[in-house]
């Protein structure tokens, strides 16, 4: 190390490497937060990436981010701005100007910051910095390309895979500034190719150069210390939102001696889920590829007939295909889990950006009185939470339920601790031999939660019919009885209000004579946990409640959300759940803060608003 | 030793307590009494059955039946059957459909079932009609026809569910006409027996809203002349007296009579509903106008069934894998500890 870097120890930093989305930008980001992970940080990734698969070269549409926030204590949110910023092209540092802090360190390839470069990324000028005004940012500029090409001549390597591994001189230029041993890094190129002994050693070349170079270069920027956080002892691994969705399902197939069945249709940013089940095989899931969004839920309704923890996967366009089939979950009472990964709407809307707009549909976008459960996932580990819960509440009260998770945790990732599930709660299939009586049907209810019994093909003496048509009290067959039809109604909604039995309090983080309640639901919790903190530091009192569980909701909602002098909810719609809480809760008229921009809260954005609220 | 009981089964003990709600007359009468009747055959416990259907006035069947039931929704009962057959290979699986409920709403949903060869057995109750919203054109009604909905005559052209099924590479199709119960029962017999998805074409009669529309061939007096049953193995003769035969002529089926114009019985075809190739089947299906319509059993070839496919995956995956919990499985990450 050279006396003119100085080392400092940093709390927490926020890391985005940005480039053209064939640049490798989201392995990059995803090697350097498991590295810091391993090395003892908590993470929060985001990867920010373009609907096209290949949009042209060097262009503003295509650049593809990758953001990592790491600290030496807790992490709730990828972060706002970037202290450090790797921008491959030009188009990666025009289109991160915003995300930048003022005095954040930017690494370029100068290689591709010749005039072409600029001139793709609609640059006037030959000084892109001044251009963009970017002033008091400290820039390492390396001919990153130049250097990979000559650090692998020997490998005959053609030129174009080499220049592929210039991402990987970037992270090593990036592992020297945050003084990251390049081992797990090196043990994670391996694995990632092990096929290709070749291509993994061209990689790791690169890392090391890139790592020399930055040790070599007397360059004057700081480097950084993010020290170990305490964690809870156990093994760790790291996790998105849509891994962690599979995990927790795959658990509650575990914990209720079910066979897991997945039926779905690929689509954005749903897809990992049908992909990750896909490779289980190795654990008995059982996934079908359907010709599309209503197979996909039909044959998992199908599994669920015949007696598996039956998933389907989707996100906002699948789910308006598939409220017919949820509607006969709804009326068959047969168990079923629905993942809706929100993505930008309407219709096509954003596929592969954030929002919470997806929370009324889910709750009521189906034709009659369609009652089911509605869950929330907060953060990408808590997806495996959600997920074990849908599927605990979809098995033991016979109802589909859907779990609302977003494109913003889903493909966001976080330190997980591998659960014990043994200490997790057990889950018991309401089957129809569990039946006191001697005079079963398949419309007998238990009599305190009224669920129905399971009967699954191939249990002698359990033959029934079911379907979408109305049914009989309680015969169960086919009634057009306009009492009946009612008395069913009812029921049917009873049924799934009892839940609220089942389920956990809402929990109030905070102070406890907060001046102002700040309620949010799904996705948003790290960002508002986090402009809590911040508040809490500038000594304001203030207090979260997150939900988790939107229908039913819990049991003491009404008595905490009347509780504070002044209320805020604050979702990435245009007042959903305020809408649905406002149904439910008598006189209930909270401030509201609302953005949808397919793009996660802004913190210091949260903080300055809630202020203004404490202020009014 | 243990000694083993024969289950037997009679066609009662597949008939449900519901009232049957079908126009007397209706063609789905005689299909549900074969359905019975080939079931008791078959020899499944009612149990080990899971009956589907979408909606129509066919798709009310599953109520008639003492197995597992499922009347679910419009057109979507090929994709709720192909859920319940992926999970339980062990179970008989059937799928009730008709014209409108499969090859129109559901279309797309049937012909991916039968390009995945799932081991479903299909019966398409074909009676040219919406009979349930009281007289529509179907997807298999013939240009011209007239109905509620297309009062000057359609303007568009039938499917032909044989036509379909073979497009979409189906391993087993069969037709038959609804008043010819013996040979139905039969059809449904060789479609339980068959590995894969099975079709079979049931030519039904719409006494309310399509009264006679299969009577050019259903009718005793034309019968032996406009149909021929095709038997794997056997020639393709037809005619009262078995004395008409179809020969290949260049690319065409011709129908000639034995004994004259040169022909003799060596020259007529033998039907091979084995042969891979659909190239002659579809021929066969296809026969309308101077052509016999073909009826039996017109293709029934082996090929892996898509259930069978998973689960023989998932046996090898797993017979490979030291995994046998999430959490070993968790454990084969980049995992690091910390103490």
């Amino acid at each position: 190390m050279t006396e003119k870097t100085k080392v400092k120890t940093l709390e927490k930093v926020v890391i985005r490497f940005s480039g053209d989305s064939g640049d490798g930008m989201q392995l990059t980001g995803t090697i350097f937060s498991n590295l810091s992970a391993i090395f003892g940080n908590d993470i929060s990734t985001f990867p920010d990436y373009p609907a096209e698969v290949r949009a042209p070269q060097g262009t503003l549409s295509g650049v593809s981010g990758f953001q990592v926030h790491l600290g030496s204590r807790k992490i709730f949110t990828p972060g706002d701005k970037a202290d450090v910023l790797v921008a491959m092209n030009p188009a990666a540092l025009k289109v991160n100007v915003k995300n930048l802090q003022p005095n954040a360190i930017v690494i370029i390839d100068t290689d591709s910051f010749q005039k072409r470069d600029l001139a793709k990324a609609l640059f006037t000028t030959d000084d892109p910095f001044d251009e963009l005004g970017l002033r008091n940012v400290q820039v390492i500029s390396a001919p990153i390309s130049t250097m990979v090409k000559d650090g692998l001549a020997e490998f005959e390597l053609d030129n174009k895979s080499a220049l592929r591994c210039k991402n990987m001189f970037a992270l090593g230029l990036v592992c020297w500034l945050f003084s990251r041993p390049l081992e797990s890094a090196m043990h994670l190129l391996q694995t990632k190719f092990a096929k290709k002994p070749a291509i993994a050693r061209a990689n790791i070349k690169a890392l090391t150069d890139g790592y020399n170079y930055g040790h070599n270069i007397h360059a004057s920027v700081s480097t950084y210390r993010i020290e170990p956080t305490t964690f809870e002892p156990g093994y760790y691994i790291d996790v998105n939102g849509n891994n962690a969705t599979s995990y927790g399902l795959i658990a509650a197939a575990e914990k209720a001696g079910l066979t897991l069945f997945l039926g779905s249709y690929p689509i954005t940013p749903a897809t990992d889920i049908l992909q990750e089940l896909a490779k289980r095989k190795d654990l008995g899931v059982i996934t079908v590829q359907a010709e599309d969004e209503i197979a996909g839920i039909c044959t998992s309704i199908g599994a669920s007939f015949a007696g598996c923890l039956a998933a389907t996967s989707t996100s906002g366009p699948g789910l308006s295909l598939k409220s017919e089939a949820i509607d006969l979950a709804v009326i068959s009472e047969l168990p079923l889990v629905v993942i809706d990964v929100q993505r930008g709407g309407p219709s096509t809307g954003l596929p592969t950006k954030s929002e919470q707009t997806d929370l009324l549909q889910a709750l009521y976008g189906r034709n009659g009185e369609s009652p089911l459960v509605v869950i929330a996932a907060s953060t990408p580990t808590d997806c495996f939470e959600a997920a074990f819960w849908a599927g605990k509440l979809a098995v033991e009260h016979m109802t589909p339920v859907i779990l609302l998770t977003d494109a913003f945790i889903a493909n966001g990732s976080s330190a997980w601790r591998i659960p014990d599930l043994e200490k997790y709660p057990s889950i018991t299939p309401h089957y129809a031999t569990s039946y006191k009586g001697d005079d079963w049907k398949a419309y007998r209810r238990d009599s305190e939660t009224l669920v129905r019994y399971w009967a699954i093909p191939g249990m002698e003496g359990y033959t029934h019919r079911i379907g979408g048509l109305e049914k009989d009290y309680v015969s169960g067959g086919i009634s057009t009885e306009p009492l009946n039809h009612q008395k069913m109604i009812y029921t049917r909604k009873a049924k799934i209000d009892k839940i609220a039995d089942f389920i956990p309090d809402l929990k109030v983080q905070g102070d406890e004579d907060a001046d102002l309640l700040i309620v949010g639901w799904g996705g948003t919790y790290g960002h508002l946990h986090e402009a809590m903190e911040i508040l809490h530091e500038q000594g304001k009192k203030v207090a979260l409640a997150h939900f988790k569980f939107i229908n039913p909701l819990p049991r003491n909602t009404e008595e905490i959300l009347k509780k504070y002098k002044k209320v805020v909810v604050a979702e990435q719609n245009t007042g959903q759940f305020v809408t649905y809480l406002r149904g439910k809760i008598d006189n209930f008229t909270p401030y509201k803060f609302n953005r949808i921009k397919g793009q996660p809260f802004i913190v210091a954005r949260l903080v300055e608003e809630f202020t203004k609220i404490l202020e009014a | 030793m243990s000694t083993e009981v024969e289950l037997t089964y009679s066609p009662k003990d597949y008939k449900s307590d519901q009232y049957v709600r079908w126009c007397p007359g209706c063609g789905d009468h005689a299909t549900l009494n074969c359905l019975y009747k080939a079931m008791a055959e078959i020899g499944v416990a009612p149990y080990n059955m899971a009956v589907l259907s979408g909606i129509g006035c066919s798709s009310r069947l599953p109520y008639y039946m003492s197995s597992y039931g499922f009347h679910t929704i419009h057109g979507r009962g090929a994709a709720i059957a192909t859920g319940v057959k992926t999970a339980r290979p062990d179970q008989s699986v059937w799928l009730i459909t008709g014209d409108g409920d499969c090859l129109a709403i559901g279309g797309n949903h049937f012909i991916h079932a039968v390009r995945r060869n799932i081991d479903i057995n299909v019966v398409l109750m074909n009676n040219k009609i919406y009979g349930l919203t009281k007289g529509q054109y179907s997807p298999t009604s013939d240009r011209g026809f007239v109905s509620k909905s297309s009062p000057f005559g359609t303007v568009e052209d039938p499917f032909i569910p044989a036509e379909l099924t073979l497009g979409a590479r189906g391993t087993f199709f069969a037709r038959s006409i609804d008043t010819d119960l013996s040979n139905l029962t039969d059809l449904f017999i060789a479609s339980a027996k068959h590995k894969g998805t099975s079709v079979v074409e049931v030519l039904v009669n719409c006494v309310i809203f399509n009264d006679g529309i299969h009577k050019t061939i259903t009718d005793k007096e034309y019968r032996a002349d406009r149909t021929i049953f095709l038997r794997h193995g056997e020639k393709m003769v037809f005619g009262k007296n078995k004395e008409k035969g179809l020969v290949l002529d260049g690319l065409k089926i011709k129908a000639v009579t034995i004994g004259e114009d040169g022909y003799s019985l060596d020259d007529v075809l033998t039907h091979d509903a084995k042969e891979k190739d659909p190239t002659l089947h579809l021929m066969l299906a296809m026969m309308a106008d101077d052509l016999p319509v073909a009826l039996g059993v017109i293709r029934d070839v082996e090929a892996p069934s898509y259930d069978e496919s998973v689960a023989s995956q998932i046996r090898d995956v797993q017979s490979k894998s030291k995994n046998h919990s999430l959490k070993d499985f968790l454990l084969t990450k980049d995992v690091w500890e910390i103490k």
